[in-house]
């Protein structure tokens, strides 16, 4: 049997250029998730932050930084940074509190306020530091490796810059019916076709913008969600944090090379198969039982990726799901229906956790125009730098 | 800057990675200090020249400037920077690079046979930085200055 935790509660703070510190949005959106849930903020046992690194100083310490904007109230507190996959983490952390009964119910916030353009590292030379070393040695932005994963899906499979433009087609008509993203406007392949190209083939609508932005979540034990009421909540039945495996054959952010595999013969599947397989493994589910699923679609390419790492098609058969609208609202398994990065933009920290707020809206049926039909079963997936990946499964 | 990355001149240019004594793994860049091979308990690490040549993986380009650290002259026009990741066959592994200057995307296609050339990242008045580029077979043109890491 599958331990599992209730989510009472979900609120996120608008996606936008709002120019406000990142513990505003959090608040804000900690304040919602704890009145969706019906509980206050001193019933709260423990506040779990994904941490910002705005201008590289890993002192934003985010689970204190909240906890005293909250009102210190004597809560457990933790604060997580894994890049990208920071908010799913910080979930993770939260549900093993309670799950060790460490804590009956928890908070778990994720903010920030993201700069304008690249995100670039820290200043000063540090030459140990990968991420620092592919900025200086190189100048490769995210969107390089972006646009050498496109690349390489047109060489391997096929696909064209008109299969992407459909992605982020079928994503803002999604985000467009999502009153917390940041664009709400439908976009056609022209206007994709039409805007500056970045990194060849991708061009400025393939790729997520940065945003400001927050999202959070109440966890709970079963037993205290009973205690309240709560019979049947959408509950969380499987984080995913695992690492590659030697040797890690995918070029990846921010590595200069991949491991060799000269020495060692690699796994059968890539980091970001692991990633979801761990995932089904411990919810007891596979692709076929998904409802909905919630992926990083940095660029509309690595979207078709995660299709076919999912296990929602085979390999280079991603298009061909694209094009034949199962990934669409209404179709067989919807993608990004709240929109996805295209729609949000990036606010690295709270990313993770405002999919995990659709899925809970989704498996509660309260998602508006854009409610997938009986949702019961919902997954995300997204990867950090430095060998960070997650992968939520929650159901109802 | 990346000391030891790189060496050698003209023909003789090579990128520098290490190679594991006991599992006979292959670091780029170089891994001096412990063999990540998890099936390992380390052997010491050798400096060994990687393959000269290889094939796209694939590749893309820069059409806006990258941030620093990347150094621009923000006196001069962007030009698109086009980068190439290259598969060695003999390492099983991909190396990332820019591309020679004067290449464009328009020049590349995956499976393209290409080559390490010494190339220059940038210059000032005291200092030159010397770099690594990935450049198609068969075609010359500029080369930059070799040999010293700054
Ligand atoms: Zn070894």
């Amino acid at each position: 049997m599958t331990k599992e935790v209730a989510v009472l509660g979900a609120g996120m703070h608008p996606w936008g250029k709002w120019g406000r510190s990142f513990v505003e949005y959090g608040v804000a959106a900690a304040r919602e998730a704890l009145a969706d849930a019906g509980l206050e903020w001193p019933d709260i046992g423990a506040i779990i932050g994904a941490d910002t690194v705005r201008g590289g100083y890993p002192g934003y310490v985010s689970g204190a930084a909240f906890a005293k904007a909250l009102g210190w109230q004597g809560a457990r507190v933790g604060s997580v940074y894994a890049a990208c996959a920071s908010g799913a983490q910080a979930i993770d952390a939260g549900r093993a509190q309670i799950l060790a009964g460490l804590a009956d119910v928890v908070l778990v916030v994720g903010a920030d306020s993201a700069p304008k353009g690249f995100f670039r590292p820290a200043g000063g030379d540090r030459p140990d530091d990968p991420d620092w070393l592919r900025f200086r040695i190189l100048g490769a932005t995210n969107p390089v490796y972006f646009g050498l994963y496109a690349r390489r899906r047109m060489a391997q499979h096929g696909d064209t810059p008109d299969d992407f433009a459909q992605v982020k087609v079928k994503n803002s008509a999604m985000g467009a019916l999502n009153p917390h993203a940041r664009y709400r406007s439908r976009v056609t392949a022209e206007e994709v076709a039409a805007s500056a190209v970045v990194a060849d083939p991708l061009r400025l609508l393939d790729i997520c913008a940065t945003s400001d932005g927050g999202a959070a979540v109440v966890l709970s034990s079963m037993e205290y969600a009973r205690r309240l009421g709560q019979a049947e909540p959408v509950r969380i039945r499987a984080v995913a944090t695992v690492t590659p495996r030697y040797p890690n054959t995918v070029l990846d952010l921010p590595d200069i090379a991949t491991d060799s595999a000269g020495a060692v013969e690699p796994a059968g599947e890539t980091f970001r198969r692991s990633i979801a397989r761990a995932a089904y493994e411990e919810a007891g589910v596979g692709p076929e039982d998904l409802s909905l699923a919630e992926v990083y679609d940095l660029s509309t390419a690595l979207e078709l990726q995660w299709y076919e790492d999912l296990g929602l098609c085979g390999e280079g058969e991603g298009v061909k799901l694209l094009r034949d609208g199962a990934t669409a609202l209404g179709g067989r398994i919807p993608v990004n229906v709240s929109g996805g990065l295209a729609s949000f933009g990036e606010a690295v920290p709270a990313q993770a956790i405002a999919q995990v707020c659709e899925l809970t809206r989704q498996l509660r049926c309260v998602a508006g125009d854009r409610q997938v039909v009986g949702a019961r079963v919902g997954i995300t997936a997204n990867q950090g730098l430095f060998g960070h990946g997650s992968a939520v499964i929650a159901v109802r | 800057m990346v000391t030891g990355w790189f060496a050698g001149e003209g023909d003789d240019f090579r990128l520098l990675g290490t190679r594991c004594s006991a599992c006979a793994s292959v670091f780029f860049p170089r891994e001096d200090h412990h063999c990540r091979n998890p099936a390992c308990l380390g052997g010491e690490l050798v400096e060994i020249p990687l393959s000269r040549r290889g094939r796209v993986w694939s590749f893309t380009d820069s059409r806006y400037p990258p941030p620093s650290p990347y150094v621009t002259d923000p006196e001069l026009p962007w030009e698109p920077c086009a980068f190439i990741a290259v598969e060695l066959e003999a390492e099983r592994m991909v190396v990332l690079g820019q591309a020679a200057p004067g290449i464009t995307v328009a020049d590349l296609a995956v499976g393209l046979e290409v080559e390490v050339v010494p190339g220059v990242l940038h210059e000032d008045a005291e200092t030159t930085w010397t770099t690594w580029h990935w450049r198609p077979t068969g075609v010359t043109g500029v080369t930059g200055v070799t040999g010293v890491t700054a």
